[in-house]
């Protein structure tokens, strides 16, 4: 029997079974592979898809490669960035303006296209140069600090005089010998090697040093050390320091080095020989003449 | 036999590839109510079975990980009546399942209560040749089971082995490995009408399913409410349902009778909106909240408002007693008793042992029924529930749910049935082949 009123529900009674598509659909998604393909493979696939697209066309790729290093560029531009001097220090003025030349940089320039280990090298390949240390500062500033390399010696060598440093590297050339009187001489092939050692002979002969002249390296393997007055001093190759020392008392005791000696031979330790100056020579044969002259009377 | 042994063997394939899987879905198709419960299998089973062969299509614990239940509709006396609704309440079951699961299943199970079952008990004998028992003689002796002429429009639904005998030892539940000379059979067969089942196999195929198995509500109803000693000394389950009232009557853990009386509590809502006028809606609601079946004085006094719409003040305005109502209701329960108490008749029941009588099914919640049916049945009469499965909500727990618990316990444990054993080797003279094989085995 149909009640004449309306119905108290509003809502109209629906069919609360699913439909076919809805039921298929629904155990689709329950489908544990497509669910699986639906969270990772479509988003992939999808990304890749677009990226071929993206990429099958050059022009596209090369205006994002333009538009890529524009942006770069903007950003590397800016004033912060860029270096807008260099100041060198522990280099003397010479030395400046050689770094100068060599570090081929036109300020101003920016930071990111600056090589510092680079730059380093370079610098650090000037002879004048033991060690550099570059550094970008706040304010645009490149910062060189160097240390340059102390001239210890004067090598007289086959291509002129140059100035080496303690451990024999080389440091400038040298116009004259007077413009560094206060440096030691040295000279010979390969005396560039032996750099500390003739340093250590120079300091162990000191007694002798205002007679000093230079050393000289013999057949690249042991020294010389020439005195005024013609005077050498053949030190051996083996511990030449010793042989030195014994010279050098020798001439406390004796003032060896004073007396008319054109040779003091130490190249065999174990036997030294000396070599007499032409009138000591002389004098000597007299002497010995009139001994003879002496005995047979 | 050969095509149905056929069938129910793929069927088992199926419901093993669904154990694989690993989730099965179990479909109570009722006339009342239509429940899907989606089972998660655990892995092999510890649950030690000591009766029969043992399981032969294997056994799994499981848990209920989705259920859903919703009116049916299109179903009457538990056969399908109009495709289309049964189809789509199949729908919205097995949607709402797979919803609170969140998984798809595809394998299902099937319990339905119509389709006039009827039970027929078998026997078969062979001679054992070696004088042992060996699993091809079980097979034989199934096979060598002389089946009635059960009629040209009808399936078996079951066929159990239910008791073994070696020469004259009978009562054996495995007879593998004795020694005898012969060896005999007790089968339980239950056939049903093939159209009811081919209705369900479309409506089941339109959901997208896959059957994996069939079982009678009786059977199904009667393994979830019998506790274990009931079924071993015998009892009979009465399930009443809506549209039917499932019997089935156990022993010896094994069903030996099942039967429906197509009456049911949509019959007794029929009876209450003739008698009074009411819609049927309006009359289940006074089914469910005055119905009872005993009368009492209080009863008299209890006036049941029948409010509706029709305009007429008077017809508007009626009320009925309590008292009313239960005179409506209980002639048409007590039909239905007879009924069954006519069946358990025909069945010999009063011959067993023990004559407990289990009330289950949503109409046994009926204050009052088991009285009712105390006096129609006999003394041992008790109301049951469903047995309690792992992850089953409170809400489905109740009688009304036995037959779908027990398609549960039926997917993870089922008892052996004829085509869960070989076919023995003598059917099949084609595989000349392997009988050479074997012939090399056992002679070298």
């Amino acid at each position: 029997m149909r009640s004449l009123r309306p119905r108290k529900r509003s809502m109209p009674q629906h069919d609360p079974a699913p439909s076919r598509v809805a039921y298929r659909l629904n155990r689709l998604w329950l489908t544990p592979h497509f669910r699986r393909f639906l969270r990772f493979g479509l988003p992939v696939l999808c990304v890749l898809t677009a990226f071929a697209v993206f990429v099958s066309d050059q022009e596209r790729v090369d205006g994002l490669v333009d538009r890529m290093v524009e942006l770069r560029r903007s950003v590397e531009e800016r004033p912060e960035f860029m270096v807008n001097l260099m100041a060198i220090d522990g280099a003397s003025a010479d030395l400046a303006v050689d770094i100068r030349e060599v570090v081929p940089v036109d300020l101003p320039r920016s930071s990111f296209d600056l090589d510092l280990e680079a730059m380093r090298q370079q610098v650090e390949s000037l002879d004048a140069v033991r060690s550099a240390k570059l550094s970008v500062k706040s304010g645009g500033v490149l910062q060189v600090d160097v240390t340059e390399r102390v001239p210890a010696v004067v090598w007289r060598s086959p291509d002129g005089l140059e100035l080496l440093d303690a451990e024999g590297h080389r440091v400038a050339a040298l116009d004259s010998r007077k413009s560094r009187p206060d440096l030691m001489l040295i000279a010979g092939e390969g005396a560039d090697h032996a750099v500390a050692e003739a340093l250590a002979l120079a300091h162990a002969a000191a007694p002798v040093h205002d007679r000093m002249i230079g050393l000289i390296r013999v057949a690249e393997h042991r020294w010389d050390i020439v005195l005024d007055r013609g005077q050498r001093i053949m030190l051996p190759e083996r511990s030449p320091r010793v042989a030195l020392d014994r010279v050098m008392a020798l001439n406390g005791v004796q003032d060896l080095l004073a007396r008319d000696l054109v040779r003091v031979d130490f190249r065999n330790p174990k036997r030294p020989i000396l070599r007499l100056g032409a009138d000591a020579l002389a004098a000597l044969e007299a002497e010995s003449t009139n001994e003879d002259k002496r005995n047979s009377n | 036999m050969t095509d149905l042994y056929q069938s129910q063997r793929a069927m088992r394939n199926k419901r093993s590839a669904a154990m694989q899987r690993g989730v099965i879905a179990v479909l109570d198709v009722g006339s009342w109510k239509i429940a899907c419960f989606v089972l998660r299998f655990d892995g092999p089973s510890d649950f030690a079975e000591s009766d029969g062969i043992g399981s032969m299509a294997g056994q799994s614990r499981f848990r209920v990980i989705g259920a859903a239940t919703t009116r049916s509709r299109g179903v009457r006396f538990g056969e399908i009546d109009a495709m289309h609704e049964t189809e789509r309440a199949i729908r919205t079951a097995v949607q709402a399942a797979q919803k609170m699961a969140n998984v798809r299943v595809d394998h299902v199970i099937v319990c339905f209560s119509g389709a006039r079952p009827r039970s027929y008990g078998l026997a078969g004998r062979v001679e054992l040749h070696d004088g042992t028992v060996s699993d091809n003689c079980v097979a034989r002796v199934l096979s060598s089971c002389d089946v009635p002429d059960y009629g040209p429009d009808r399936e078996i639904l079951h066929a159990q082995p239910v008791n073994f005998a070696v020469d004259h030892r009978s009562g054996l539940s495995d007879p593998r490995e004795q020694a005898g000379n012969s060896l005999s059979v007790d089968m339980h067969m239950l056939s049903v009408d093939r159209t009811p089942i081919e209705n369900l196999l479309y409506c089941i195929k339109r959901c997208d399913l896959e059957l994996a198995g069939l079982a009678s509500s009786a059977y199904a109803s009667g393994i979830a409410s019998l506790v274990e000693d009931e079924q071993e000394l015998g009892a009979a389950c009465i399930d009443l349902g809506g549209g039917s009232t499932g019997l089935s009557i156990f022993i010896k853990k094994h069903m030996i009778y099942a039967d429906t009386v197509r009456m049911g509590g949509d019959h007794v809502t029929s009876d209450i909106s003739q008698g009074l006028q009411v819609p049927m809606s309006t009359a289940e609601r006074i089914k469910t909240f005055y119905g009872g079946v005993q009368a009492t004085g209080m009863d008299d006094r209890e006036m049941i408002d029948l409010s509706s719409d029709t305009g007429d003040w008077e017809h508007d305005r009626r009320s009925v007693s309590r008292s009313e109502v239960i005179g409506v209701m209980r002639p048409r329960l007590e039909e239905t008793l007879e009924e069954v108490r006519a069946l358990l008749d025909a069945a010999g029941f009063d011959h067993l042992p023990s004559q407990r009588i289990v009330l289950t099914g949503g109409g046994s919640q009926l204050p009052g029924l088991d009285g009712l049916a105390t006096k129609i049945l006999g003394q041992q009469v008790r109301l049951g529930r469903p047995l309690r499965v792992q992850g089953l909500p409170q809400s489905v727990t109740g009688p009304s749910f036995a037959s779908a618990v027990g398609t549960c316990l039926f997917a993870a444990h089922p008892q052996d049935e004829w085509w869960d054993f070989d076919v023995p080797v003598d059917s099949y003279p084609a595989r000349s082949l392997k009988r050479a094989v074997r012939w090399f085995k056992d002679n070298w």
